[in-house]
């Protein structure tokens, strides 16, 4: 039988993730925006932290709510469209030369193509952190990193 | 990584605090018998700590009030205050409430009795024993008194030996003669 894994202090959850999500957010908001959305981030991890029922993927959990903040967030200062839907593929591009670009992108591909490139996260961890399904994270990826791949060549 | 600004993280602790979503608000403090950490529930001060290793006391704090344990000032501003003012001998009395509520009965009632003792004056172990009506308990109050988890504020450092003798302290006998002599304590010859 697996162990139950214990819940940690928050303090402890915050010190562990307050860097790299600041980052993943500065990554999707720009430095502006970052900072608000830091603080929406970790009061409604904290507002939800009491109703856990284990400590597992916390790290999923925290780029998860981070997502959802980003993306409120997004749509609320510019509205984008939602892309129509293109052919998955799974190629792993090479994003440190795409990234730059990433801003341009519509909110949940943004979200999708960082988490998976910039942090490594797995497509259901993604799904997750989008409300959506592992194939759909793996889809707004990959037409995400298809949409760079066409701006990098105009 | 892109480390968060000290004022980011400054901003945020004290919006955890003063939106009252902590199980348990903490900070640390400077004091004439060394560093301490001090901790509050929202029901009053339940934790002050000579030494204090945050890491352990961060788990203590946790099982003992629920996880949502935070590094936040503004929550515990009060009880820091009322001790600056208790060190530089402007306050014989705490109208800081205390949260004993996560100890065993018997704990809870020698504390409760133990923050009757007054300022400046001195009880032993069989006195107190005798004041929660165990007047055969002595033994077990000094183990309620050691591990009393909000020293200075619940007075354990005012229980001496039935011989006048200090006998012990959690945080080491030295400050417990610091605190007495502060109060002007006149031990039993």
């Amino acid at each position: 039988m697996e162990a139950v894994a214990a819940i940690p202090p928050f303090e402890r959850f915050y010190d562990e993730r307050k860097d790299e999500i600041f980052g993943y957010l500065i990554r999707l908001l720009g430095r502006d925006s970052a900072e608000d959305a830091f603080q929406e981030t970790f009061l409604r991890a904290l507002r939800a932290y009491g109703k856990l029922q284990h400590g597992r993927q916390l790290r999923a959990w925290a780029f998860t709510i981070a997502t959802r903040v980003a993306v409120d967030e997004r749509r609320r200062s510019a509205p984008v469209a939602e892309p129509p839907e293109i052919p998955v593929t799974d190629e792993r591009p090479a994003y440190a030369e795409l990234e730059h670009l990433a801003g341009e992108l519509p909110p949940t591909e943004r979200a999708a193509v960082v988490l998976r490139y910039g942090y490594d996260l797995s497509y259901d961890d993604i799904g997750a952190a989008l409300g959506s399904s592992s194939e759909a994270a793996r889809a707004a990826a990959s037409s995400g990193v298809r949409r760079l791949r066409r701006r990098q060549s105009t | 990584m892109t480390a968060v600004p000290n004022d980011l993280d400054r901003r945020f602790r004290e919006a955890a605090g003063s939106a009252g979503l902590l199980d348990v608000a903490y900070d640390l403090t400077d004091s004439p018998i060394g560093p301490l950490l001090v901790a509050a529930s929202g029901r009053g001060v339940c934790r002050i700590s000579f030494d204090p290793e945050p890491e352990r006391e961060l788990e203590t704090l946790a099982r003992a009030f629920g996880a949502r344990v935070l590094r936040s000032p503004g929550p515990v501003d009060h009880v820091r205050r009322e001790l600056d003012e208790y060190f530089e001998g402007d306050r014989r009395t705490f109208d800081l409430p205390v949260d004993l509520t996560p100890l065993p009965d018997f704990q809870r009632d020698v504390l409760e009795e133990l923050i009757r003792v007054p300022y400046g004056q001195v009880d032993t172990y069989g006195g107190l024993a005798r004041r929660i009506g165990r007047p055969r308990a002595a033994r077990a109050v000094g183990g309620a008194l050691n591990r009393n988890p909000i020293p200075i504020v619940v007075p354990c450092h005012r229980i001496v030996g039935a011989s006048g003798s200090l006998v012990g302290y959690a945080g080491g006998l030295e400050r417990k003669q610091q605190l007495l002599g502060l109060e002007g304590a006149i031990l039993p010859a």
